[in-house]
């Protein structure tokens, strides 16, 4: 500890260090020997794909996991953090993905039953006086007497943090804390947070895989690869394409399709007026008109819970729309499975195991859900015949490089990225007209990350008409020819790709609030 | 009889009445209401019901102390309770079928146990009269109130409040609505939702007695019509607020009381029918309630009915 920090009585910000931190599960060592120091008062990234081992070493930090070996220092002395509550009492406090908030409880509730030491009794009137007490010293303001369930993802994602702060948790792990937010939010987020350390009231540990946040806000940055850190450092020292370097390694990442401009634009599929309801009956998505034309990528931007998933059920029969129509070919369609395998129309989605596929069925049983019923796999009516469904699936297994132990294996044994690869083969190994995509990539690794946005190109040069849903900005901005912005319920702007930039969507999909 | 007489006879006999059937299903209600706003479905609760009749209504006769077989009853269900959250905790145990089988556990050891008091007759809690002011004697016969009714709007309301202002009542909430943020405030999950269940079933055991010692009165194998099961539709359709749980029984014991009081008046057509109000009213409310297009607003997120 420097001599600044005891003269200034203002800086309460914590260093934490590991030293050769190691996690072994069963087969796998998730962490090798890892050491990192993020100083007190500093912003640090911790860099790094999917199944680098991120995840693991912030949960050896809370004290979810122990470590197979390795210390670890609070301000230069070592500590033994058995469980997250010896991490709470050393003054680490972590901010999930996914919130922790109660949603039927209000923000002063969840913020009070956080407490350790919450009253039996509670004394709602002098508890309010302490809150805003409280919230006057910290830049985040959120309405304390609302139901979480009611808040946006912006101030449910500072409610989180102030969590944090009201519990005097001074050194903060964030798991990527702008996953669920606008660019605007997440700016806002970063940037008070960054005012924090600045001012020394706080020290930041952030898991993120954008450069664009590590380069805006952090000062150090450590990026880890299979579990080991490749490098660490100032940030100003380095560069993107160093630090995208060192993320990947020597995979080697399939290059992207390039786009081939398409003559004829026969428009495909039309949506017209749809409007539909949540489960709360409550309007989901409100007159959401949209045109796709052939060998055009319809790439609809926002921040996840405006309307996207339930546009998604809507289009592939999941819920039923309380008005509009949809057109393919300028006919009728309803999403219905004959009208699907007549007008060839296919889709695929995140979370594969959850929404299109049968966790506890086999690979060869899940590549045939479009095929099962029609010769060769079913030779008569009602009559299921597994040789022909074994040979069809051994192709596909081959042809888009599924790793899996036989064709009998459950998908849900499988890893995400082979999943969603086994389903890509499942929808694309037809003739595509139309296909429907929501958040193809999200949680995989980069190489399934490039072969899947690469496929996606293919059929699209190939003449499909295709509607990518994203969350992810750099996905729509890389791959869409047409970009829309859901927010509320509402397509809010429309734009060819070549008129628009990141900062015009940016800033659409945080509505016109 | 004048008509007006006869109708003044039909709403007293029914205000008597809904107070009379409504104290078990404010009690089972209040008693399931406190279990799954932990976050399970305790279907068992008929069973404790039962039990709690035939215990305390033992206990009365063995003691001729009534308030004691009360406390007793509610003792015993806790132990059902405290069963259903033991085996709900074990991995792959699905609440809703637990509840099933200790509906039909509770039940089978009570008739087993009750064969010897079919026939004694044990002594009954007394009723507290609240209306000696009146001339009336309809109306002095309908205000003999039951104290566990009075109990029972006391725990409603108390209930209410703690539910909102103790950490306990917090703590209880949120293990009901999302489980991980339950864990990540370093909650023992599994200890809060036993205990809840075992408070829960303290309720219904009270609930039980109410059957054996004040209404009906005695201890035989048909004492219960369901309640324990109407008293999971009560809780949906009071939308797991303590102090809509008492409306809603308060409802359900009117239904239930329609029979009975049109035939004190000589109205004996469709009595059968009558009765059967608070069972054609529960499936009313089922339909009502729910729609194949939206979950159920207000249900605790962790129920596995609305996952």
């Amino acid at each position: 500890m420097s001599v600044t920090q005891f003269a200034d009585p203002e800086f309460r910000a914590i260093g934490v260090e590991t030293l050769g931190m190691t996690k072994v599960f069963a087969s796998l060592t998730a962490l090798d020997d890892v050491s990192i120091r993020v100083t007190p008062g500093s912003f640090h990234a911790l860099l790094g794909e999917n199944g680098a081992g991120k995840s693991t070493l912030v949960k050896c930090m809370m004290g979810f996991y122990q470590p197979t070996s390795g210390t670890m220092l609070v301000d230069d002395s070592e500590v033994e953090i058995p469980n997250p509550r010896a991490a709470h009492a050393c003054g680490i406090g972590m901010v999930y993905q996914h919130f922790t908030l109660v949603p039927s409880l209000t923000a002063a509730e969840n913020l009070v039953i956080a407490r350790a030491d919450t009253p039996a009794v509670i004394d709602w009137k002098s508890e309010r006086r302490a809150l805003n007490a409280f919230l006057e010293t910290t830049p985040f303001k959120v309405p304390l007497d609302v139901q979480v369930s009611s808040l946006s993802a912006g101030e449910k994602q500072k409610l989180e943090i102030l969590k944090q702060l009201y519990l005097d948790q001074r050194f903060l792990i964030l798991d990527e804390p702008t996953s669920v937010l606008t660019p605007d939010e997440a700016d806002e987020v970063l940037g008070l947070l960054r005012g924090m350390t600045e001012a020394g009231e706080l020290t930041i540990l952030m898991i993120t895989h954008k450069f664009r946040e590590v380069t805006a806000y952090a000062d150090d940055v450590t990026v880890l690869r299979r579990g080991r850190v490749v490098d660490s450092g100032r940030v100003q020292d380095l560069s993107v394409e160093e630090m995208s370097r060192m993320m990947i390694g020597e995979t080697e990442i399939r290059e992207s399709a390039a786009r081939v401009d398409q003559p004829e634009k026969a428009l495909k599929l039309e949506l017209a007026g749809l409007f539909a309801d949540d489960d709360s009956e409550l309007p989901a998505i409100e007159a959401i008109s949209l045109k796709i034309h052939a060998g055009e990528i319809l790439g609809i931007a926002g921040v996840s819970g405006n309307g996207q998933s339930e546009l998604i059920e809507v289009l592939s029969g999941q819920r039923q729309p309380t008005d509009g129509r949809i057109f393919v070919d300028k006919q009728p369609y309803e999403p219905e499975r004959d009208q699907m395998d007549r007008f060839k129309v296919f889709g695929f989605s995140e979370e594969p195991l959850k929404n299109v596929a049968v966790p506890n069925m086999s690979v060869a049983e899940n590549m045939a859900f479009r095929t099962f019923d029609k010769a060769p796999i079913s030779p008569f009516k009602g009559w299921l015949s597994p040789p022909p469904m074994r040979k069809r699936a051994r192709e596909l297994i081959a042809a888009y490089r599924v790793k899996t132990p036989s064709t009998e294996e459950p998908i849900e044994n499988l890893s995400g990225g082979n999943v969603q690869r086994a389903i890509l083969a499942r929808e694309l190994s037809h003739e595509v007209d139309i296909l429907i995509v929501a958040n193809p990539c999200f949680g995989l690794d980069f190489a399934s990350v490039a072969e899947i946005r690469a496929q996606i190109m293919d059929q699209r040069n190939k003449g499909a008409a295709i509607l990518l849903v994203s969350e992810d900005l750099d996905e729509i901005l890389e791959l869409a020819d047409t970009v829309a912005v859901m927010s509320e319920g509402r397509v809010t702007y429309q734009s060819p790709m070549t008129e628009t930039d990141r900062a015009t969507i940016g800033h659409a999909m945080a509505g016109h609030h | 009889m004048s008509g007006d007489a006869g109708l003044m006879t039909v709403l007293l006999a029914m205000f008597a009445g809904a107070i009379r059937v409504s104290t078990p299903f404010l009690f089972v209600s209040l008693g399931e209401m406190l279990t799954e706003k932990s976050g399970r479905i305790n279907l068992g609760l008929e069973g404790t019901l039962v039990f709690g009749a035939m215990s305390g209504y033992a206990i009365s006769y063995h003691t001729g102390l009534p308030w004691l077989g009360v406390l007793v009853a509610g003792i015993c269900g806790s132990g059902f309770g405290a069963l259903h959250g033991y085996l709900c905790k074990l991995p792959k145990v699905n609440d809703i079928a637990i509840g099933i089988a200790l509906m039909l556990f509770g039940t089978g050891l009570a008739f087993f146990f009750g064969k010897a008091y079919i026939q004694p007759s044990a002594p009954r809690l007394p009723s507290i009269s609240f209306g000696t002011w009146s001339e009336h004697p309809g109306v002095r016969q309908a205000l003999e109130i039951n104290p566990l009714f009075l109990l029972g709007i006391a725990l409603a309301v108390f209930l209410w409040w703690a539910l909102k202002n103790t950490r306990y009542g917090l703590t209880i909430r949120t293990t009901g609505d999302s489980a991980p943020a339950a864990l990540a405030l370093g909650i023992n999950v599994d200890k809060v939702r036993l205990l809840s269940t075992m408070a829960g079933g303290f309720f219904a055991g009270i609930g039980g007695s109410f059957l054996s010692l004040y209404y009906p009165g005695s201890w035989t194998e048909g004492l219960s019509s369901g309640q324990g099961l109407m008293a999971v539709a009560l809780v949906i359709f009071a939308r797991w607020n303590p102090i809509a749980c008492f409306w809603a029984a308060l409802l359900f014991g009117a239904a239930g009381a329609l029979g009975p009081a049109l035939q004190s008046i000589g109205i004996s057509r469709g009595y059968h029918f009558f009765n059967a109000a608070p069972y054609i009213l529960t499936l009313l409310i089922m339909i009502a309630s729910s729609s194949p297009r939206r979950s159920l607003k207000g249900a605790p997120g962790e129920l596995s009915i609305t996952k």
